[in-house]
């Protein structure tokens, strides 16, 4: 299939794992930046094939799983007033908030839509004129520019009764936060194709040079992803630290420049809270003081709800690479997909329901277990 | 017998006097009364007519020859009503009827229960009725039994149907969980997803062009020449119907204490199925099939049932797609195309597409 298979070839993919081997003299340690390749790593068994040379830590790059329980309380509260119609992406839907989630507000009577697209959301409000229709709009600077057309259009067309619950985030100041820690062990990027896609990668340059790392713009199909780890691999073994692009049929240096200007219009720098994490200066994207009239968060009065993160989850650890997710005391006993005590858990791309769903047959193997 | 001409009534802004010609199911088809006779001699007997239903009794009296019969009973919520390869009619035959045939039964009888919505068009009620009586007539199974109950507007999906089939019993041929063996041959009797995907794609708010028509299909002439051809060689067949095929192998491998390990490169899924799976961000593995097996047979058979499927309409892209294993017991395994492992787990509930 065109734009698919080409990129799953089980042969190419076998002879890119020789590559790599032939290619390292060391076990070398990389992490990937954003959930979508996670799903790719552990659905394919990419980490498997790859044991002994390269370890794959899974970054913080999933954007069900780093947003922060407050904002999930928020969106709990607006779906369950009868005035209010919310629309959403389909895998926030069963993130846990501090009581319950979404599908269950919308079991008890809310009005909780799945969209794929916030245009669509938009077509709701314009369709409903005496609700208010809210679209819950998370994720990396992948999502930001659809988003934020959705909130200039509607400025444009005049329409009052949408608004915006905003979460998103950014990825550089994510990867910087893990480079800063203490007890770092990543030594390369596999940087986030899509995100790319529309910033391109020259905010990447600085963080190469400053940490000595490097960062390689990287796809999604499986023979993206090899070929992602072979370049950063063959960076790492002659001592280069420098800004690549594997994902050449999708990603130029200066990114989609047009996507960029309606983000920049509609949307400014703040600092933003990621679960498990804590807050990020400078690490998110909120609406411009010009657009607050579809800024649910001012619309609605958010401000009294707060909320307390769970002390067994480990999700900042396994978001920041400290661990494997089954390295939680919780993992698969107090937490799984059908309870999860952390979003890293109920999102496929999370990289704790990755492991759960497509890797529990190895950790089991592993231990001697069934 | 006549039928209104649809849209017969115009109420032209003022309030007619009562009417008893209408193009849209009204609560008083429920009551009991005369509409509700009216209901079951215009649309239903006219098309699922036959001697047990005619009677308009309590219960239809059947002739049952065999020592053992199996019943088997599923209800049919579907939004839309109509959709690309059929409509709910064709699920409401097709779904009992195949879960009859997976027990190793011949299909017989079917009762049907409707619960109609208030306001629902006759014209589609009564092109959900040919539906049925098209897919009875196909599967040589007569509808004995009804009911019909109307509910408010907006206290249902236009309609709901429950089906409840009866089968005899094939003597010397019980396809049966525990009768699964290490070694035994994985197959599906066809390409995976195209019901789900049909409906998804027509779905409000999901809109988008494609080919994909659904599977939906009657299985029981595939499993009784099965049972002619390789009779006991079969050791487990089910449905892969909500949940997909991932689901249906999960619960045999719960059921047997067996492990399935899958080959990913084996699994047919249609080209266009797969395209629109990869734009919702859904696994094909999960997506409602309602004209798909799966079948675990003895590994010297796998052959000749793979021809036997192969030699029927519904059967014609039947794959072998796994092997039994001992270990892990339950547990669903693939291996991917480039030599990793994976297990394909059931999921805690549907499927929900991913963000990007």
């Amino acid at each position: 299939m065109k734009y698919l298979s080409e990129y799953r070839d089980p042969d190419l993919a076998r002879a890119l794992v020789g590559r790599i081997r032939a290619e390292a003299t060391r076990r070398w340690t990389l992490m990937e930046v954003c959930g979508g390749q996670t799903h790719t790593i552990v659905k394919q068994g990419i980490d498997e094939v790859l044991g002994g040379v390269v370890e794959m830590i899974h970054g913080p790059g999933c954007p069900v799983c780093v947003t922060p329980l407050v904002q999930i309380d928020r969106a709990l509260h607006l779906a369950a007033r009868p005035d209010v119609i919310f629309t959403s992406f389909g895998d926030m839907l069963r993130v846990p908030g501090s009581e319950c989630d979404l599908l269950q507000v919308k079991a008890r009577g809310g009005q909780v839509r799945i969209v794929y697209s916030p245009l669509d959301a938009l077509e709701i409000a314009r369709s409903n004129p005496d609700k208010e229709v809210v679209f819950f709009a998370v994720g990396f600077e992948t999502t930001a520019p659809a988003n934020a057309a959705a909130v200039w259009r509607a400025r444009q067309l005049g329409v009052e009764n949408f608004s915006v619950l905003v979460s998103h985030v950014t990825v550089p100041p994510a990867m910087t936060a893990v480079l800063e820690s203490s007890d770092n062990r990543v030594q390369g990027f596999l940087a986030a194709g899509h995100v790319c896609t529309i910033m391109g990668w020259s905010e990447y340059e600085p963080l190469a040079r400053r940490y000595r790392v490097p960062i390689v713009v990287t796809g999604f199909e499986p023979l993206d992803i090899l070929e992602g780890i072979w370049m950063a691999v063959r960076q790492l073994e002659s001592g280069r630290y420098e800004v690549e692009n594997q994902y050449v049929r999708a990603v130029r240096r200066e990114g989609n420049v047009p996507a960029r200007t309606v983000v920049e219009e509609v949307f400014e720098v703040v600092d933003r809270g990621w679960r498990g994490i804590g807050v990020i200066p400078s690490s998110g994207l909120g609406l411009r003081p010009e657009f607050a009239k579809w800024d649910a968060e001012r619309k609605f009065d958010l401000g009294g709800i707060e909320a307390l993160e769970a002390d067994e989850c480990r999700a900042g650890d396994v978001l920041r690479g400290r661990i494997k997710p089954v390295e939680c005391a919780a993992f698969g006993v107090g937490c799984t997909p059908e309870s999860p005590l952390g979003a890293p858990m109920v999102s496929s791309e999370g990289a704790c329901a990755a492991y759960y769903n497509f890797g529990r047959f190895r950790a089991a193997s592993a231990a001697g277990g069934p | 017998m006549t039928r209104e001409a649809p849209g017969a009534v115009s109420l032209g802004g003022v309030c007619p006097a009562p009417s008893t010609q209408y193009d849209r199911v009204q609560l008083g088809h429920g009551s009991g009364g005369k509409l509700s006779s009216r209901l079951v001699r215009e649309h239903f007997l006219p098309r699922l007519g036959n001697a047990y239903l005619e009677r308009l009794c309590d219960g239809a009296v059947v002739p049952v020859s065999s020592a053992e019969i199996v019943l088997s009973t599923d209800s049919f919520v579907v939004d839309p009503l109509e959709f690309p390869g059929g409509n709910i009619g064709h699920l409401a035959v097709h779904g009992t009827v195949n879960d009859v045939a997976m027990m190793g039964a011949e299909p017989m009888w079917l009762t049907a229960g409707f619960i109609l919505e208030e306001g629902l068009e006759f014209d589609v009620l009564d092109r959900v009725i040919d539906a049925m009586a098209e897919a009875a007539g196909r599967a040589g199974v007569h509808i004995v039994a009804g009911d019909t109950k109307v509910v408010d507007h907006g206290k249902g999906d236009g309609m709901f149907i429950n089906t409840t089939g009866v089968g005899r019993v094939y003597a010397d041929f019980r396809p049966r969980p525990e009768a699964v063996r290490p070694g035994d041959a994985v197959l599906v009797s066809g390409p995976l997803g195209r019901h789900g995907m049909a409906i998804m794609a027509v779905r409000e708010g999901f809109r988008f062009d494609s080919t994909i028509r659904s599977d939906t299909a009657d299985l029981s002439p595939v499993v009784a020449a099965l049972l002619r051809q390789v009779g006991s060689a079969v050791h487990a067949m089910r449905d892969a119907t909500r949940g997909g095929v991932a689901s249906a192998l999960n619960e045999i491998a719960a059921s047997a204490g067996v492990g399935v390990t899958l080959e990913q490169a084996s699994i047919p899924v249609p080209p266009d199925v797969m395209a629109a799976c990869e734009l919702l961000g859904l696994d094909p593995m999960y997506v409602a099939n309602e004209g798909v097996m799966v079948l675990f047979v003895e590994p010297a058979a796998a052959e000749t049932v793979l021809a036997v499927l192969r030699s029927h309409p519904v059967g014609a892209g039947a794959q072998r797609i796994g092997t039994v294993a001992g270990a892990p017991p339950g547990m669903v395994v693939m291996r991917t195309g480039l030599g990793g492992t994976r297990v394909v787990d059931t999921l805690p509930g549907d499927q929900l597409p991913r963000i990007c």
